[in-house]
């Protein structure tokens, strides 16, 4: 370790081997489900293990029906365009919403800052189950239970807390004196907003709208209960085929959402680092 | 100083300034409010209404007032508590409540309902629902009694406890559902509210089960995460960043595929049972059962969990100087004890934070205890959905999860006392 004095012991050696060996498994542990899971999507055979001609990299132990099945059948085809169309619509709402009030937040006349703030993000606290249940009876009250609108409008209600939280974040440090130039410049408040405030909180709208689309995207409690079959996603596709028949398809889909979860990865560094130059700027 | 007492200071169109001030900061107040308004009206209506509804309908029993109101008028002046029966004119209502709630197919609702509360009473409801027309007609046309045709037909409108169930659920607030959520049971005669024998406990069993099996899963992303959070921040920026990523790629990583991958791996014909057969570890017959129990559930949440712990350690590891411990070995500390000391106790707010963060996520956790845990390896929120979908008790369902969210509030009460709701940060 960097904290302990060059002269080491025998067992402070073997510590510092000891600790890394530990620290590398759990990495390990961490990483190692979402490194099965790719290869065995390629499984030639329907089995969730791998079979002696995998392991031996004979071409014929692979193959790509699963893909091929994902890709084709009409049921999952339709729980993508489900799951895309209710995660931007979702998205959408939650960003416009969140964008507002973090920008009402983050004013120091704000009253009753924190009351209001905890009624914000309560969505994000509050269990799912519980979110779902309250949410099953009511819009089973309001006749809106098994449409594409209950779905959208639950989760955008759960999308919000992470816009809110990420664009309070982008406006902490944001120089009131940029938009007292802007007006003294002759811009409207309008154009203000436009011209100034949004391309520097830009990066926590979208990293916001990122956390609100995948929130949306790998829901499906919610789903399970406020919607039905024609609101089927790709989770909910997953969660009842896990229950009844799981078929290597699954893992085929799940192969195509890690990749999703690593584009997504990627772009919410790309916006991180952008906003840490955008906010460096408008310090100076 | 003093001017602002003697002076009154005015704006350059002579008005006070104060009062202008006063003016502005009240415009500044209601702007701010408005840009929060329209997120706030959508979160009362859409998440906080909901909710409450919920928390309504725990206590809600409209259904025997609505589907028995003669009978509830005529039981009004009955005594529960003694052991005579109902008069004729109450047997006489309850007749003519239940045929018009054969009409409307409510009677078999109401007995479904009230076999919650006293069990019998749904096929009682159904059969006399069924026979009641003919029965009135029976009693009609002999100009005989009620009472007696109506026990004559099914001994338990005899019997005085069908009537106090009818009787007790006539209140249109009830706290029942709660004392089921809490095995309690309140005794039709006297009213009193106690514990049900240890042996028919299934909810407080459940709800300790809950409360158990995650804070073991705390515990293990506790011991499992502070290793890892130690070494990324003693790390160089750039390698840590790197293992920061490994640590948020299972993050980002859908549930579902992470629960996927681990019944992949558990499961008795799966990878890491193939594996250790392949070894010569286990033999054929001896493949471990580590899935669809509550070594299931425990593996799964705690790797699902573990980044919510890492994060908080980190980055509060990251900020604690190393110089800190160099000065305590320097001092003559043993470097056992000045880590103990000294750098341990300044990680204790990122424990803190951690901790009760993977514990609140994990004690309402639905999805993967339902897809891993089998029979033993299930919580609190999967009797919630059973009784939404399969008993179609919703009251009691109700009546758990307000019970469940009570739990949450208070902890995540004390999350706020410890690190406060603005802390929370994301990624």
């Amino acid at each position: 370790m960097a904290f302990f004095p060059p002269h080491l012991s025998l067992i402070e050696r073997s510590w510092y081997v000891g600790f890394r060996l530990i620290c590398v498994s759990v990495l390990i542990f961490l990483l190692v489900p979402i490194l099965v899971i790719v290869p065995l999507s390629f499984n030639a055979l329907p089995y969730f293990t791998f079979t002696p001609e995998m392991l031996a990299f004979d071409p014929k132990g692979y193959s790509l029906q699963w893909y091929r099945e994902f890709f084709t059948d009409p049921n999952w085809q339709g729980a993508v365009r489900n799951s895309v169309f209710i995660a931007l619509c979702s998205t959408f709402i939650a960003m416009a919403l969140g964008t507002l009030a973090a920008l009402g937040l983050s004013h120091a006349d704000m009253p009753a800052r924190s009351l209001v703030m905890g009624l914000l993000i309560s969505p994000m606290i509050v269990p799912l189950i519980i979110s779902a249940v309250g949410m099953f009876f009511f819009y089973s009250r309001l006749g809106l239970q098994g449409t594409h609108l209950a779905v959208i409008l639950a989760h955008a209600a759960l999308g919000t807390p992470f816009v809110v939280i990420t664009v309070t974040a982008t406006l902490v440090g944001f120089d009131l004196t940029l938009l007292r130039a802007a007006a003294s410049l002759g811009a409207t408040p309008t154009r203000a907003f436009f011209k100034v405030t949004l391309p520097i909180i830009f990066p926590g709208v979208m990293s916001g709208a990122l956390f609100a689309f995948i929130t949306s995207f790998d829901e499906v409690v919610v789903v399970l209960f406020v919607g039905s079959f024609r609101q089927r996603t790709i989770p909910w596709k997953m969660f009842s085929g896990i229950r009844e028949h799981i078929s290597p398809t699954i893992l085929a889909v799940a192969t195509c959402l890690i990749l999703v979860s690593i584009l997504l990865l990627v772009s919410l560094e790309l916006l991180r680092r952008r906003s840490e130059r955008m906010r460096g700027i408008s310090r100076h | 100083m003093s001017s602002t007492t003697t002076f009154q200071l005015l704006t350059a169109d002579g008005r006070a300034l104060k009062a202008v001030l006063k003016k502005h900061k009240a415009r500044r107040k209601r702007k701010a409010f408005l840009l929060v308004t329209p997120l706030l009206a959508f979160v009362i209506v859409g998440f906080c209404l909901p909710i409450l509804d919920m928390l309504r309908r725990s206590t809600n029993n409209h259904i025997v007032e609505k589907t028995l109101p003669r009978t509830v008028l005529a039981l009004k002046e009955w005594d529960a508590g003694g052991t005579t029966l109902p008069n004729e004119p109450a047997f006489a209502s309850l007749a003519q409540d239940l045929v018009i709630a054969q009409h409307h197919r409510r009677a078999t609702q109401l007995g479904q309902r009230l076999n919650y509360e006293f069990s019998g009473l749904a096929s009682l409801f159904r059969r006399s629902g069924r026979h009641m027309e003919e029965l009135v007609n029976e009693v009609r046309s002999t100009r005989g009694s009620y009472k007696e045709t109506l026990i004559a037909f099914d001994a338990r409108w005899g019997e005085t406890d069908s009537w106090r169930v009818l009787k007790r659920f006539s209140d249109t607030l009830v706290a029942d559902y709660y004392w089921a959520a809490l095995d309690m049971r309140r005794d039709l005669r006297s009213n009193e509210v106690s514990l049900r024998p240890s042996k028919e406990r299934i909810y407080l069993r459940l709800f300790g089960r809950t409360v158990v099996i995650s804070l073991g899963i705390t515990l293990a992303t506790l011991l499992l995460g502070f290793p890892l959070a130690l070494w990324i921040a003693r790390l160089p920026s750039g390698q840590g960043n790197l293992l920061l990523v490994m640590v948020l790629l299972p993050f980002w990583t859908s549930l579902l595929v992470r629960t996927t991958s681990w019944i992949v791996l558990l499961q008795q014909q799966g990878v890491i049972n193939d594996l250790l057969v392949a070894v010569g570890i286990l033999s054929e017959e001896g493949r471990l059962r580590m899935i669809y129990n509550t070594t299931g559930t425990v593996i799964a949440m705690t790797h699902i969990l573990l980044p919510f712990m890492v994060l908080p350690l980190y980055s509060v590891m990251k900020t604690i100087s190393p110089s800190y411990m160099r000065a305590a070995v320097s001092l003559g500390a043993h470097p056992i004890s000045a880590f103990w000391k000294v750098y341990f106790p300044s990680t204790v707010p990122g424990i803190g934070a951690g901790a009760i963060m993977v514990f609140i996520l994990s004690i309402g956790y639905y999805i993967t205890p339902e897809l891993v845990g089998g029979r033993t390896g299930v919580f609190i929120s999967n009797r919630i959905a059973y009784h939404i979908s399969s008993s179609l008790n919703w009251g009691l369902a109700a009546a758990l999860g307000v019970a469940l969210l009570g739990f949450v509030i208070a902890i995540y009460w004390l999350y706020d006392k410890i690190v406060g709701i603005d802390n929370i940060r994301l990624g």
